[in-house]
């Protein structure tokens, strides 16, 4: 009886339950309409930027010729030329030169930081690499302009406004990427494997050496290339530095400009074909940073196959 | 006079995970208002098949289902929303999982996802789950504290709390006290003792004692499939399979 | 043997050489600038206008404060978004894989050619012209990527029974989310956010082609206006004033030393919120 009377109220109310379910589906699949098109914007914003910077920057490559611009020595852009190939040198001496000096000095660090520092002393030294890794490009690029240009021209002549000053400077301000890279994955080698080592009589640094750095190789070139990318794209600190001169540098000494520098210089007053050939300069850019995206892509892929 | 219903049931139900055959053609009715015992080994499928029932199994991927589950003659899988079925459906987990938050919004957490707004209402929910779940002596005074800071036991009994809070008809519970010392395990016990005038409960246990002392039916799983159910003192006392009789006296470990 | 020794006390040498290279950098930098400085840090330096006799920095700071304010109101919800999709509803596969490439990318692309493309797509061709609007909008997709991945580190790390509590007490999918899930995950999410702050504060070169460098007090977002970054970037070019200069960069780091230890305290928070269960 009593269930009988419970499954009519429950067939009355099964249409408007119906309702409210629909409803409620309805939002909950708006809902993740929502936060996918928000993942989607990431895709679509890096869509639009290669667009619009490939749009904007290749047509210039048919009009003047790939070879006059990416190999042409001479930028002179209001005389119609403009080759750029004295700041892709510069841009890879520069990014050489300063991950040459950044990845020595942030592997040891972090070996330091991972192996051999007391714990007192490392929690010194990673706050200290974290504050580095937050200053803001401009004030590294302000100090390289107040303390190292004038050191260079003081010890080594020449003005100061060099390659060698934009190395230095790059040098610094990607420490903090690899060493902070390169820490996390030496300290993700499991202790098996040091034991292994230390347990054949190896001593600690042949244990580090032979054994833990090898195990952390994809971490640590993860590290560098981030790094490598910081120091391609660095534009201001750069600007103040290396004395913008758009000539093939000859020297450390010599001055110099870079491929993003060229660009934040210009920018500001560049009409037509200038303009065209800014971009241009983008362009060269963007390919070289995507190339270095592929093979980190890459490496963290083999690094994922390995685990 | 004799008038148990089915509550739920289950036609040749099986569950794999991928190529695993973790539960084989299980066929049970569970009798409304009773604490039906589910036990047998680790990994022999009794929390999976928990977990079947209120479809909380759909949350992982690569689990196939065949078979039917009925919730009151209406088949789980294919009649229920399933939002409308676990709120009838409720569960408490094997380690309890209070959310960060205050004692009060946990509790009031379900009526207010299901709508309730009004302030005195939610006042009158919380305290009348907590009482039911022998809690609001102890947190009477501290409902606006964080959760967290509860001790092992009175998480879990808020759990139960926030699961009454939902006025479910049934109340699965996977292992509930198995994190649990013995005191606090002798309160959530008592507790399904009381509550069991109200609701059905399917309880998953590894203790054999516990099962003996709460439960009114026994299923005994192996491998995934159910090798006997029946009323709980004779699965105790009287085990008609042989595998039964050597589980509970300890022959399996 | 005696060999061994010595080369390994070489390598120790160096090793240590190279941890102090790193942290004197450090102390180099940060001491000099600052004590030069604090020289010029007074009251009338940060509170006054950039004009009529005037140097003050008042107006940077409040145009930096700005295009701070804006581009995380833009970024934050859509970074925050995008990490609740990838984390909560996405299925492994080729959309997850296009968006983490896409997130990737961006992270990878030097800010001047953000500054090259808000400057072709805001300033021009949507017409914003030089606006903190056209440069917090070319400095939210910036950040986007570290929004995103900072958020969903934070939202991996709440604890699966959050989730099946909340569902098997009849809630949705999406109020499961809105109800436990993200609002365990709010000190990461604040992490995200800190984080995002001390990259649009000491960006330059974006800032630089898309916001103009007009001293003026900003009115509206419409305005041009000149973050402290550009503002330090232009002194010291132009060779205007070191004093100011050294003022305005010593401002900056400070910033960002305060930056980082609001960071630390919101993961530390993050952390705890998920550790005091287990006692």
């Amino acid at each position: 009886m009593n269930k009988a009377c419970n499954s009519i109220s429950a067939n009355i109310s099964y249409g408007t339950q119906q309702k409210k379910y629909r409803l409620r589906n309805l939002k909950e699949h708006i809902a993740e309409g929502l936060l996918l098109l928000c993942a989607f914007l990431a895709v679509i914003s890096l869509l639009i930027i290669a667009t619009y910077i490939f749009y904007s920057g290749v047509p210039i490559f048919g009009k003047v010729g790939f070879k006059e611009i990416v190999f042409g020595m001479v930028w002179k852009p209001l005389e119609g030329s403009f080759g750029i190939f004295p700041m892709i040198a510069a841009s890879l001496l520069a990014t050489l030169g300063s991950v040459a000096f950044g990845a020595t000095v942030g592997l040891m660090t972090a070996v330091f930081l991972a192996e051999l520092s007391p714990l007192w002393l490392s929690k010194i030294v990673r706050p200290a690499i974290e504050l580095l890794a937050g200053i803001p490009s401009v004030v590294y690029g302000f100090f390289g302009l107040i303390v190292i240009v004038p050191l260079i021209d003081k010890y080594c002549g020449g003005g100061g406004n060099s390659l060698l000053a934009a190395i230095m400077i790059l040098g610094i301000m990607i420490l903090p990427t690899i060493v902070s890279i390169s820490e996390t994955s030496l300290r993700a080698v499991p202790v098996e494997y040091k034991e292994g080592s230390l347990a054949l009589g190896a001593s600690q640094l042949q244990t580090i050496f032979k054994v833990t750095i090898p195990a952390a190789k994809s971490g640590i070139a993860a590290g560098i290339i981030l790094g490598m990318g910081r120091a391609i794209g660095e534009t201001m600190a750069v600007i103040l530095v290396i004395g913008n001169t758009p000539q093939l540098p000859g020297s450390l000494l010599d001055r110099a400009r870079t491929l993003t520098s060229n660009i934040a210089i210009e920018m500001s007053y560049a009409q037509g074909l200038h303009q065209e050939a800014l971009f241009a300069t983008g362009v060269v850019l963007f390919v070289f940073i995507m190339i270095l995206n592929i093979v980190l892509t890459t490496i963290f892929r083999k690094a994922g196959e390995e685990k | 006079m004799n008038n148990t219903q089915i509550k739920i049931s289950t036609k040749n139900l099986n569950l794999y995970y991928g190529d695993n055959h973790a539960v084989k053609n299980i066929n049970i009715r569970i009798e409304e208002k009773k604490v039906t015992a589910l036990i047998g080994p680790s990994g022999c499928g009794k929390s999976t098949f928990l977990k079947t029932l209120n479809r909380m199994n759909d949350l992982i991927p690569y689990v196939r289902i065949t078979g039917d589950v009925y919730f009151e003659d209406l088949d789980v899988y294919k009649d229920y929303d399933i939002v409308e079925l676990r709120k009838r459906i409720g569960m408490v987990f094997q380690k309890p999982n209070p959310f960060p938050m205050s004692i009060y919004d946990n509790v009031a957490y379900g009526p207010r996802t299901h709508g309730i707004k009004a302030k005195e209402i939610l006042d009158e929910i919380v305290k009348s789950s907590l009482e039911k779940a022998a809690l609001w002596e102890e947190v009477k005074d501290r409902l606006k504290q964080n959760a967290l800071g509860l001790s092992g036991g009175q998480q879990q009994r808020l759990c139960i709390a926030r699961v009454l809070a939902v006025e479910p008809e049934v109340i699965l519970m996977d292992e509930p006290t198995s994190a649990l010392d013995p005191l606090a395990t002798l309160k959530i016990e008592d507790l399904v003792h009381e509550l069991r005038n109200n609701y059905t409960i399917i309880i998953v246990t590894h203790n054999m004692q516990q099962a003996a002392r709460i439960s009114d039916q026994t299923a005994f799983f192996l491998h995934g499939e159910v090798v006997e159910y029946g009323p709980t003192k004779k699965i105790f006392r009287v085990p008609e399979d042989k595998r039964t009789e050597d589980y509970i006296t300890g022959r399996f470990g | 043997m005696k060999k061994r020794k010595i080369k390994e006390t070489i390598q120790k040498a160096v090793i240590w050489l190279c941890a102090f290279i790193t942290v004197a950098a450090l102390a180099w930098i940060v001491i000099y600038i600052i004590a030069n400085g604090l020289a010029h840090l007074n009251p009338d330096f940060i509170f006054s206008e950039y004009k009529g006799g005037k140097n003050g920095i008042l107006p940077m700071i409040l145009s930096t404060v700005y295009v701070v304010l804006l581009s995380v109101i833009i970024a934050a919800p859509i970074g925050v978004g995008a990490a609740l999709y990838l984390v909560e509803y996405a299925k492994p596969g080729k959309l997850l894989y296009l968006v983490r490439f896409a997130t990737e990318t961006l992270a990878g692309i030097p800010s001047i050619i953000y500054g090259l493309f808000g400057f072709i797509f805001f300033v021009t061709i949507l017409k914003f012209s030089f606006s903190l609007l056209s440069g917090a909008l070319t400095l939210s997709i910036m950040v986007l990527p570290t929004v995103i991945r900072t958020t969903e580190e934070a939202l991996k790390c709440v604890p699966v029974s959050y989730r099946e509590g909340s569902l098997a007490l009849g809630a949705t999918k999406f109020q499961t989310i809105r109800g436990v899930v993200l609002p365990s995950a709010i000190p990461g999410v604040l992490t995200a956010v800190i984080l995002s702050i001390g990259r649009i504060v000491g960006e330059t070169a974006a800032v630089y082609l898309t916001a103009g460098m007009v001293t003026r007090f900003p009115g509206s977002m419409m305005d041009s206006g000149r973050t402290l970054s550009v503002h330090l970037y232009v002194l010291a070019k132009e060779g205007i004033s070191f004093e100011e200069a050294f003022a305005t960069a010593a401002i900056l780091i400070i910033t960002v030393a305060l930056i980082n230890l609001a960071t630390n305290k919101a993961a530390g928070r993050l952390k705890r919120s998920f550790t005091s269960q287990d006692n």
